[in-house]
This record gives structure tokens, sequence and C-alpha cells, in this order.
């Protein structure tokens, strides 16, 4: 306690309050631009369930624990669970998004260079959780 | 000042006793039981993750029932019993009362503790301290994960009761001459987490009592297949277990507040924004649940309100560690065993915090959420700064409470390689998030980033586990076997700025 003043305390709060306000705005710029799904998108609808993921392509086409994408296009998960709540995560092009049963939650990329990427679920649904694996493949566009 | 130091008493004597201190005893007896036996389970984690593959643990579902229990045990039955114990020895004697309030109430929400205890390790649970729907109610094994329910149930009205007890005896029972702005800053801290507890906990225990009755299959509430909704128990768990990481931080950091002006041998800096800064985390603690809860698929704005509230919380915490620095700023500074664990916990709970905002900004989130790094960040408040704080504090009581001295130099030791290991482990997980790791996982494959990090980080676990075994045996041997203690000034401090109460309450 005692008398002095306390100004390199409310100097330094009012540091801090500023350096808080500078994070939470680039954040919330950031996120703005990340949420903008591109119109060209195509939707992709992923499922998940104890304990794999189902990806169903715009055409129809199905593939189960991967999923072949293009090189150069806009791509958007419609993420959805049958049974318990699971968690779609491309850590690679930093998509996650939850998969709830009864919801239908959105996320989108756009893959820039060919390669291979780990699937995983990142959210605690049971045994094999931890194999709740897949692979992206993105392959040069065909036509 | 003096601890109840008294004769040898039959146990039972303490068991039945409603006095405060005994019943301190009884809490911080079991609370440090529960710390070693969460603690084992982290061992064999971590020894399990050393490699891919199995190790020693032989299934998944093994696995899945010991971070369960390991994560229960350390919060519920070490941490917030852990706080009750200290406040059950200080706050009666910080605001000059004979004892709690409510003795009997006192004694009550103690013993409620064991059988709880006893239900989560007896059931052993898979389904993680999170309790996830629809996973919890419609994958679960009972009776494992029913016991849970009903143990964590009886935890949550014990702190409860306990809570209401330090919000009287410090309200109602303070001596008429001390006013509120007169009491030490760990009884501000006792009462900020008391009443938060006392708002946040209620909205847990509904959530749990619609969890059992979906398990029972009456009623759908969290259950998407009978038309419930998984996310608003999310809500509601998050709406009590965010203001819950005030709760058990708060009492840690009023702990330091107790340690670190009487080793710095000067007053603490600001009483007053130290007050402040307890009242703006237990009111601004209300206002970020949600930022658990980005990726359920949120909508921007929400994201935008949660990230905002959590920011908030910063500047308060930044308080706290300004009025340490500031403290030790230019101080006769005495490196006792306590103040080491303090000052450590304060550089931890810096860092923490410091991870924490890169969890709080939307779009980083997205790459550390249910990865290692939010286990690691969460784990440097739990361990780093919490466990930190009250061992710390445990050292600082041990003398008024046994009389007798602990051994300084096992104690050093024990803070050196807790506080290596803690960094290793920790603090790695950070890295072995942005690598992608996610949380809660049995076996990962063999890839080798993830490899190396999960070494060094078993190598830490090990060492700390090294300094508890250090520290039990300090502690068992100091309380039959060691020097007797200086009550007056056992940390030689010239007592100036020793400890301001000189009171003994008198045993009933």
């Amino acid at each position: 306690m005692g008398n002095h003043s306390n100004w390199p305390e409310w100097i330094y709060v009012a540091v801090v309050i500023a350096l808080m306000t500078w994070v939470g705005a680039e954040a919330w710029e950031a996120e703005r631009l990340v949420e903008h799904v591109p119109a060209d998108a195509e939707t992709i609808i992923v499922t998940g369930q104890q304990w794999f993921w189902t990806f169903e392509h715009e055409d129809g086409t199905k593939e189960i624990g991967e999923l072949h994408v293009e090189v150069g296009k806009a791509y958007k998960f419609e993420v959805m669970s049958k049974d318990v709540n699971h968690s779609f995560n491309i850590h690679d092009y930093v998509v996650l998004m939850d998969a709830i049963p009864g919801r239908v939650n959105t996320v989108w990329f756009a893959p820039d260079a060919v390669g291979e990427h780990d699937i995983q679920c990142r959210e605690y649904c049971g045994l094999i959780h931890y194999n709740m694996r897949g692979t992206l493949y993105v392959t040069e566009p065909t036509t | 000042m003096t601890l109840e130091l008294q004769k040898p008493r039959p146990i039972w004597q303490i068991m039945f006793s409603t006095h405060h201190t005994d019943v301190g005893l009884l809490y911080l007896i079991s609370s440090l039981t529960f710390l070693f036996l969460g603690g084992s389970l982290a061992l064999g984690i971590r020894a399990e993750l050393f490699l891919p593959g199995s190790q020693i643990i032989a299934d998944a579902m093994t696995f899945n029932r010991i971070f369960t229990v390991h994560g229960t045990t350390l919060i519920f039955l070490f941490i917030i019993p852990f706080a009750s114990a200290v406040g059950n020895y200080y706050v009666p004697i910080m605001v000059r009362y004979k004892d709690m309030a409510y003795p009997k109430l006192n004694a009550i929400a103690f013993w409620m503790i064991p059988p709880a205890g006893v239900l989560i390790w007896l059931g052993f649970a898979d389904f993680t301290w999170y309790a996830t729907p629809p996973y919890s109610i419609i994958s679960a094994p009972g009776p494992a994960a029913d016991m849970w329910i009903f143990g964590l149930k009886i935890l949550g009205i014990s702190s409860v009761l306990g809570a209401l007890n330090f919000v009287v005896t410090i309200l109602k029972c303070k001596h008429p001459d001390m006013s509120i702005g007169q009491i030490p800053l760990m009884a501000w801290s006792f009462l900020s987490s008391s009443l938060i507890i006392m708002v946040a906990i209620p909205t847990f225990a509904a959530a749990l009592l619609m969890l059992l009755t979906d398990r029972l299959g009456v009623s759908g509430f969290f259950n998407p297949a009978m038309g419930g909704d998984p996310i608003s128990y999310a809500h509601l768990f998050w709406f009590t277990f965010h203001p819950e990481v005030y709760v058990l931080v708060i009492p840690a950091i009023g702990m330091m507040y107790e340690i670190i002006p009487r080793f710095s041998r000067k007053p603490i800096y600001s009483y007053s924004s130290g007050v402040f800064a307890f009242v703006m985390l237990s009111i601004v603690g209300f206002s970020s649940w949600a930022h658990h809860m980005y990726a359920t698929g949120m909508s921007f704005t929400e994201k935008t309100v949660f990230m905002v509230g959590t920011l908030a919380a910063v500047p308060a915490s930044a308080m706290h560690v300004f009025n340490f620095v500031a403290t030790m700023w230019n101080a006769r500074i005495r490196f006792s065993t306590p103040m080491m664990w303090a000052v450590g916990g304060i550089a931890l709970f810096f860092s923490a915090g410091a991870g924490g905002v890169v969890n709080s900004a939307m779009p980083l989130d997205f790459t550390t959420h249910d990865t290692y790094w939010v286990v690691g960040h969460f784990h440097l408040f739990v361990m780093g700064t919490i466990a930190f704080g009250s061992i710390g504090y445990l050292y600082y009581m041990f003398p008024y409470v046994t009389g007798r001295m602990y051994n300084e130099t096992l104690g050093k030791i024990h803070f050196i390689l807790s506080f290596i290991g803690t960094v290793l482990v920790f603090f790695t997980q950070h890295v072995l998030g942005l690598y992608g790791m996610p949380r809660r996982i049995y076996d990962y494959p063999p890839i080798p980033e993830w490899i190396a990090m999960n070494q060094i980080a078993s190598i830490g676990a090990m060492i700390i586990g090294i300094s508890m075994a250090v520290f039990l045996a300090n502690m068992i041997h100091s309380a039959g076997k060691g020097k007797f203690a200086d009550t007056d000034d056992p940390f030689g401090l010239g007592g100036k700025y020793y400890y301001p109460f000189e009171a003994k309450n008198p045993s009933h």
C-alpha cells in the first residue's frame, strides 16, 4: 500500500490494453477475410462417423478415408456427423470444423500446391479417435 | 502465529473435528493424496506417448479412461480442495474470527470429497473431463460414466457449500475493527473465487442432471436423435468452467500475494490494484466462455464477442504480474523455497497468458484448438501457475502446521527439477500442437517431429515425477523428524514485514 502514486502501473495497463486491441483488430480482420467463401467454390459433403470420414463430391462420387481435390480450385466443405462429435481437420491448410450431429457446419479452402496432406479428427470421439485419419491428395487439374 | 500446534491426537479426533484447522488438515491430506494419484496417471500417459505404437498401456479404452480420470482428479480433487485447505487454515485468521462461519457445514463440505473421489476412481470413466454429448450419452460405457456424473455432482455441491462458508466468513464474521479494504489480498482472492463458484457451478449442476437423464433415455436435452442439441451442453459446461479457470487460478495468485511481499521484505506495491484485478477477473471471467467453441460453427459475430470478452481478462491478469514484479523491484529478496515457487509460478503464468492470447484470436485458434498446444497452454496454468503457487504455499505453511522445518535443500531441488520438467513438457507440447498433433490420442503416426517432441515431453514428465518423489520424502520425513521451526520467523526474514496476524484459534 503506501502513498506512492501508481502511474507506472496505469501506463503499463494502457500498453496492455493497446496491445490487446491491436491483436483483436488484426484477428477480426483476418477472420473476416478467411470466412468469406468464394462464390465458385465446389461443395464437398464431409461426414464423420466412428471412426472414419466420408467425402461426397458435387458430382455424386464418394470417397472413404481419402479425398482427391485439384490444385487451384476452391472447395467448400459441409461438415456433418452421423453419431457423435468429431472435428474435421486438415492441419496443413488450417481447415478445422467440428462435425456435430444435427448440424451442418461449413469451412472452405483452396489448395495451392500439388501434394499429400493428413486428414484427422481433432475432437475426442471414442475408442479409435486416435486413428480416425485420412489423406488429402491435391492433384493437377484434369481439364 | 501458529496453526494448531497441538499434542499428537488420535486420528478420529481430527476426522470428526469441525475446527477450521482440522478441516484444513483433512483437505490438505486428501488433496495431496489425489495430487500423487493423478500425477501417476500423467506419468503413464507420457510413457505411452514416448513412442508411436502401444507401449505400456494395453488398449485405447484404458488410455482414454486414464486421461479422463487424470484431468478430473487433478482439477476437482487436488486443485480445488487444496485451495480450500489453505483457505480453511488462513481465512478465519486473516479476518480475525474464531473459526469458519459454519463449522459443521465446513466439515460436511469436506466429507463429500472422499466419496466423490471413490466414485470417480472406481468408475474410471472414458469420456474426458468435458463429458461431451452425444458421446457421453450414446457411446460412453456405464456404470463408469454414471459414477463420474454422481461424483462430479457431489463435488459441485461440496464446492458451493465451501464457497458459501468463505463468503459469509469474510463478509460477515470479519473483526468489526477491520474494514473490507484491510483484509489481506489472499482473503480477497478467496472472496472472489467463492463468489465465482456460487454463480458458475449451478449451471453445470443443471447440465449434469440433464446429462444423467439423457443417459437414462428419459430425456433428450443433448441427444440429437431425440431432438436435442449437443452445443447447448457445451455452452452450459463452459459457462461454468471458463469462470472455473479463474476459481482455480485466483486463490493461487492470492497465495503468491502472501509469499512475495514477505520474502521481498517489502509491502505489496499496490494493494488496491490487486483488489481491483481480482474483482475484474471475477466479472470478465464470465464473458469469455464460448472461446472454447469457435470451431463448433459459431457465427462471426458470436466469435467476435467472445474474443473481445477473452481479451478483456488480459489487463487484469497482467496487473497481478506487474504488482508482483514491482514488489520485487529493488527488494532484499530471500529466495527460500516458497519464494522460488512463487516467482517460478509468475513466470509460467505470464507464459501461459501469452499463449492464451494466441488461442483467443479467432483465426489462430483454428490452428491450435484441440491440439497439444491447448494441452500445453492450460497445463502451464494448472501446473505452472496453480500447482506452483500451491506447492510454494505448502512449503510456506509447513512450519506453522507441523511446528517443524522442511529440508531447504530438498525443497530447492524439488523446485528446480519441477521447473525444468514443466518447461520441457508444456512448452514442447505447444510446439507439438503447431505440428498438428490432436489431443486425447492413444497412438500417433510416426511423424519424426511428433516423435521428437513427444520424447522431450515424456522426459520432462519423468523429471517432474522424480521431483515429486523428492517432495514426498521431504514432507513425510520433515513432518516427523524435521528440525523444530522458530514459528515466529521460520524463514529468517527478520520479522519486520513478517506475518501481521497473531492468532491461535481455540479448539472446540
